[in-house]
């Protein structure tokens, strides 16, 4: 009973709020508006006992949005919400797209045979999912995550306009890096 | 090893931790006033007068302010405050002992991001914004350190559970062979409610940062955010690194209550020694020389981990 209730409780507040995305004038309560549409999608995780990866959702989604709010106020016209403004754009072809893809998913998802399986539930889905992920398909993890590092780390270095010879001098022969910023360590 | 409390436990939780506020909060204006030479007997009883002296002051009101986002945040900061000490086992009792305690204790305390955040932008004020700006920029140089120093104890103990990380020190508390994750864990405490060396956020230089326009119920509603953040820390340390409720002669909650005010004691008493610690300082210290140090120490406790 009371899960049926929280399930429609996140499911519609997951809607609204990302309703709302749309709807309101200002990037900070956009983006704030999608990280409350986050959690109440949480919610509905945690309703299959994962309660794991619903937590990880919670932690990884409000550091995301926090970082993403820096830069949607940054680039975004209109951050405050204090004059007009809309996220939509391209109205009517936005909504044919979007309600082809709903019909489509709806469709998909009351005819498909979804596979049922005999298997026991774990005892710890915490740790059969650590196990699933480090286990046999450790050699992916690892590729993805250097392939994660790599990119991050080339997009600094693409984005930066200074480099090792702004630091180090013309002849790389400077002792210490002449910065900007000073760091803590007085290098 | 450790009870979850029935649901009136959910009730109690708020009043013991507003009881630690307090006692956090009269024993900093004690050092205050020992320090500037004043009155200690009013010193004890000054944060409850400026409470109520912030009940009954009126709002401050900015021009075109995002009211929602930033009643929210402050808010947000309480609830979170509350919310991360469900896990923590007070003596043989926890709110909830969930199987991934350490995980929710964590989720909980990066609220305090997006909160802080919050009420720095929703005053529609320069200042406010920067000290914003700024603990963001603090969360993302203490936030990794501190996640290495919460695995490290999870790793010891093989478990997320917060009581199977007290039982797992029996004969060793954590904090004998994890100093470093210890030392690093209060300090990301220290920094995740922006006090002493890690008041940038809400510093002198730009009129209170985050906090300059907050005023009346507002700035108390924050200001014990803060507090319970401090507290809420301050208290997981007890668990996490010294033992739980271990101890001889005396009952398992009383040792929990003696490691908290002691922590909690010495958190209040170091942000008072020590200056402001400038972010873009912090931020290299913190990736160059703290995350080294707590992926060593997370190497040690994996390798014993593992030969034991």
């Amino acid at each position: 009973m009371w899960t049926q209730i929280a399930f429609w409780a996140c499911a519609v507040g997951a809607v609204a709020t990302g309703v709302a995305v749309f709807r309101v004038d200002s990037m900070a309560r956009a983006t704030f508006a999608l990280l409350a549409s986050f959690i109440f999608a949480s919610g509905t995780v945690f309703l299959l006992n994962l309660a794991y990866l619903g937590v990880l959702v919670i932690l990884m989604m409000i550091m995301e949005m926090v970082v993403m709010v820096v830069f949607m106020i940054m680039y975004m016209m209109n951050p405050a919400g204090l004059m007009p403004m809309t996220m939509v754009h391209n109205q009517k072809g936005s909504l044919a797209i979007a309600g082809g893809v709903f019909v489509a998913l709806a469709v998909g998802i009351s005819l498909v045979r979804w596979p049922t399986s005999d298997a026991a539930r774990p005892a710890d889905p915490t740790r059969a999912l650590g196990e699933a992920l480090m286990g046999s398909k450790m050699l992916v993890m690892m590729v993805i995550g250097l392939c994660l590092f790599a990119t991050m780390v080339a997009t600094v270095v693409l984005a930066t306009n200074r480099g090792r010879y702004d630091r180090y001098g013309d002849r790389l022969d400077a002792k210490r890096p002449d910065d900007p910023v000073r760091g803590g360590l007085n290098r | 090893m450790v009870d979850e409390l029935p649901w009136w436990g959910g009730l109690v939780l708020p009043l013991a931790l507003g009881l630690l506020v307090a006692a956090a909060a009269s024993w900093d204006s004690l050092l205050s006033a020992r320090a500037s030479g004043a009155n200690a007997g009013q010193a004890l009883t000054l944060p409850f007068r400026e409470a109520g002296g912030l009940l009954v002051q009126q709002r401050r009101r900015t021009l075109a302010a995002d009211t929602l986002l930033w009643r929210g945040g402050a808010l947000a900061l309480v609830v979170a405050g509350v919310l991360a000490s469900l896990v923590t086992p007070f003596g043989r009792w926890a709110v909830a002992d969930l199987s991934i305690g350490i995980v929710w204790f964590n989720a909980m305390e990066v609220v305090a991001w997006a909160a802080v955040w919050l009420v720095g932008w929703g005053a529609n004020s320069a200042y406010g914004l920067i000290g914003g700006y700024r603990f963001i920029a603090q969360g993302l140089a203490y936030e990794l350190p501190h996640m290495f120093a919460l695995i490290t104890a999870a790793l010891g103990a093989g478990s997320l559970r917060v009581a199977d990380v007290v039982a797992a020190q029996d004969s060793l508390w954590f904090v004998a062979w994890m100093p470093i994750a210890f030392v690093v864990y209060l300090l990301s405490v220290l920094a995740m409610s922006y006090w002493g060396p890690f008041d940038q956020a809400v510093g002198a230089d730009i009129a209170g940062g985050a906090t300059a326009e907050l005023s009346g119920v507002d700035r108390l509603v924050f200001a014990a955010g803060r507090w319970l953040l401090l507290v809420s820390g301050a208290a997981f340390a007890v668990p996490l690194f010294l033992g739980g409720g271990a101890g001889p002669l005396l009952p398992s909650w009383l040792w929990t209550l003696v490691k908290t005010v002691a922590v909690l004691g010495l958190l209040v008493w170091v942000r008072r020694r020590i200056p402001t610690v400038r972010m873009e300082r912090y931020e290299e210290v913190a990736w160059l020389v703290l995350i080294p140090l707590t992926l060593l120490q997370a190497l040690v406790v994996a390798i014993v981990v593992i030969a034991r």
